[in-house]
């Protein structure tokens, strides 16, 4: 799997040299030396790495990947479609197939875009309660995902049991509340459906608790490894200029060292009351990929951790929020938030009728794709299953 | 952040010929949105981009969106001069009188396929701009310059936007469908989309289904269909 310094030196000048011919806004092309032969090589649609159906149509030259075409579609229900023959709260249980990792995070995406259609407000307890579901299920999604990562490399199940250790804690504290550990369906236009009691605040303050001990122990394990370091330094760079330019967001754009958090931002939600810091990466390598995460596990804990003590009482749905016979006055909002994965928009137009006219789902997943083919060419074929596995994708949001 | 009205003087300044109309957006989400003419899109969004106040450089959604063939009826007052016999006058004996009568005219605003775009600004964290196109109708003119070129994520959401709702973006520099597989004829998410009749029958087929697995039945029978 290892390529010479003089081979890798190689590539990169000819990287360099394409680059500035194509400009960055395309893939760089790599020319072939001499009489090599390639090989068209589709990884996937059933490949233990690819997190679900999903194909790359790659051409080697040796072990080197000179072209890599992304293939999916294979999990397209039209989502879309079906969500604009039913009512705009029919369609909340099938956000939470989306990103079926962060079902809570897509619930609110959704809520958020409605309540801007309608100019609907959210009662205090039921914001906290938003940003306290919404930094649990970052916290799992990262660790499930350098989890993942990590047995991607090699390190087969351990680091991912690590993971879902915790993640199992979370999604309690979830079925709790919602009824559901992953189909939470739980927010409203205008609120959450059910209140916590103060026995599901003590449960969670308790396991908010106990979580910078794992992500010390998680980091401790992983940190100075020598094979992590050697598989991710370095690999899989990502400009910020054309990380911008693709669209890229969430914790990949911010590797890139692109300070943008849609939660400092937009200040959706009371985001703007918690002190909170937005990690940076430098290289926008796998490696940068991976810390991003753990640090903003971290964050998130902080933020947990402010949240918890101070929440409010109060209803959790605003009693002036209509419910029944719910049509939105014609128009059309495009509301966003930043998910564990990255920018998670709805964009909706309403035309009077109980059924939206327009509903579309921006899903960072798949845009963060785009530079799948940027990020991999050069570098060797076993280094794609690990490029694609730092990008964090879930199919059933790629394919919607 | 510019209003659309100052967005909308700062591109009509920067390219000359530009045509933009303000789309109002009645929502209290209020993002309003600018339509801006095909012929002169691709220097606008060069424009939004490299512009130093806007630096609208970050291309966050790209969406279609179907318009039928709208048929509106108007009730028009149309004034006539009719002939109306005299009252007591002698018989065959007319005049002239005005008589106000209410007509309906109806007339068909043609349809046409809308792509949207969602811009935002990561250098000056501002945003969302919404930027529209429309083309001239639904059937042969469907195509919109593409602004793949500009923004790199229009890339995978613009073959969205071709896939399903079958507007096609000249200058994209791989447009193939996406979700959908390459055999695939017609676009699923146009409003008049009928679903081909070759769909895997339940094996208890009821109701609705077995009407129709029936009907596909007969029609192969006739000849009139391939099984």
């Amino acid at each position: 799997m290892s390529t010479t310094s003089t081979d890798l030196k190689n590539v990169t000048a000819r990287l360099a040299r394409s680059e500035k011919l194509e400009g960055w806004n395309r893939p760089p092309v790599i020319d072939v030396e001499g009489d090599s032969e390639l090989l068209e090589l589709a990884m996937g649609p059933h490949h233990p790495s690819t997190h679900g159906v999903f194909r790359m149509d790659v051409v080697l030259d040796g072990e080197r990947v000179i072209r890599l075409k992304p293939v999916f579609g294979y999990l397209h229900r039209n989502h879309e479609q079906l969500a604009q023959t039913q009512s705009y709260l029919a369609s909340m249980p099938y956000t939470d197939r989306l990103d079926y990792f962060c079902s809570l995070s897509n619930n609110w995406a959704y809520a958020l875009a409605v309540e801007k259609l309608v100019g609907q407000e959210v009662p205090e307890r039921a914001q906290y309660l938003r940003v306290i579901l919404a930094e649990l299920t970052r916290i799992q999604n990262h660790a499930s995902t350098i989890g993942f990562l990590l047995q991607e490399m090699g390190a087969s199940g351990t680091p991912l049991m690590y993971a879902f250790r915790e993640r199992e804690l979370i999604l309690d504290l979830f079925e709790s509340l919602t009824g559901s550990r992953m189909m939470c369906n739980y927010m409203r236009f205008g609120g959450c459906r059910v209140d916590a009691s103060e026995a599901w605040l003590d449960g969670a303050r308790k396991v908010v608790a106990a979580l910078p001990k794992f992500i010390d122990e998680f980091e401790n394990f992983l940190m100075s490894n020598e094979i992590l370091m050697a598989r991710c330094q370095g690999i899989g760079v990502l400009k910020p200029e054309l990380a911008v330019n693709a669209g890229i967001s969430g914790p990949m754009l911010r590797a890139s060292g692109v300070n943008y958090d849609i939660r400092k931002v937009d200040h959706y939600g009371i985001y703007d009351r918690f002190k909170f810091r937005v990690p940076l990466g430098d290289h926008g390598d796998i490696f940068d990929r991976y810390m991003i995460r753990m640090l903003e596990m971290r964050e998130s804990v902080s933020i947990l951790e402010q949240a918890l003590k101070e929440v409010p009482g109060g209803p959790v749905m605003d009693p002036k929020a209509k419910i029944r016979n719910f049509r939105p006055k014609a128009g059309e909002a495009y509301g966003r938030i930043e998910a564990p994965k990255g920018e998670l928009g709805f964009y909706l137009i309403s035309d009077g009728s109980p059924n939206p006219y327009r509903y579309r789902v921006r899903p960072p997943s798949l845009i963060n794709l785009t530079v799948l083919e940027d990020m991999c060419l050069g570098s060797n074929v076993a280094d794609v299953v690990l490029i694609f596995g730092s990008v964090d994708i879930v199919l059933g949001e790629v394919d919607r | 952040m510019k209003t659309v009205e100052e967005i909308k003087a700062a591109i009509v300044a920067a390219v000359p010929g530009a045509e933009v109309t303000i789309v109002p957006n009645p929502s209290p989400s209020a993002q309003t949105s600018l339509l801006i003419d095909p012929a002169h899109a691709f220097a606008i969004a060069e424009f939004l981009r490299d512009d130093e106040d806007l630096a609208l450089d970050f291309l966050s959604n790209v969406t279609g969106v179907d318009w039928l063939d709208k048929e509106i009826a108007e009730k028009v007052k149309v004034t006539r001069q009719v002939e109306k016999p005299v009252e007591g006058g002698e018989p065959g004996q007319v005049q002239i009188v005005d008589e106000t009568v209410e007509e309906t005219h109806k007339h068909v605003e043609p349809g046409y396929l809308e792509a949207v775009y969602h811009l935002f600004s990561i250098a000056k964290k501002h945003g969302p701009v919404v930027l529209r196109m429309r083309t001239p109708n639904r059937t042969d003119k469907v195509e919109l310059p593409s602004f793949t070129p500009v923004w790199r994520s229009a890339e995978f959401q613009e073959r969205e936007v071709f896939d399903l709702f079958g507007i096609v973006f000249t200058g994209h520099p791989d447009l193939r469908r996406i979700l959908m597989w390459d055999e695939f004829k017609d676009h699923p998410m146009r409003r008049d989309y009928v679903e081909p009749d070759d769909f895997e029958y339940e094996p208890t087929a009821h109701d609705e289904v077995l009407k129709r697995a029936q009907e596909h039945k007969a029609e192969v029978a006739a000849g009139e269909v391939e099984p």
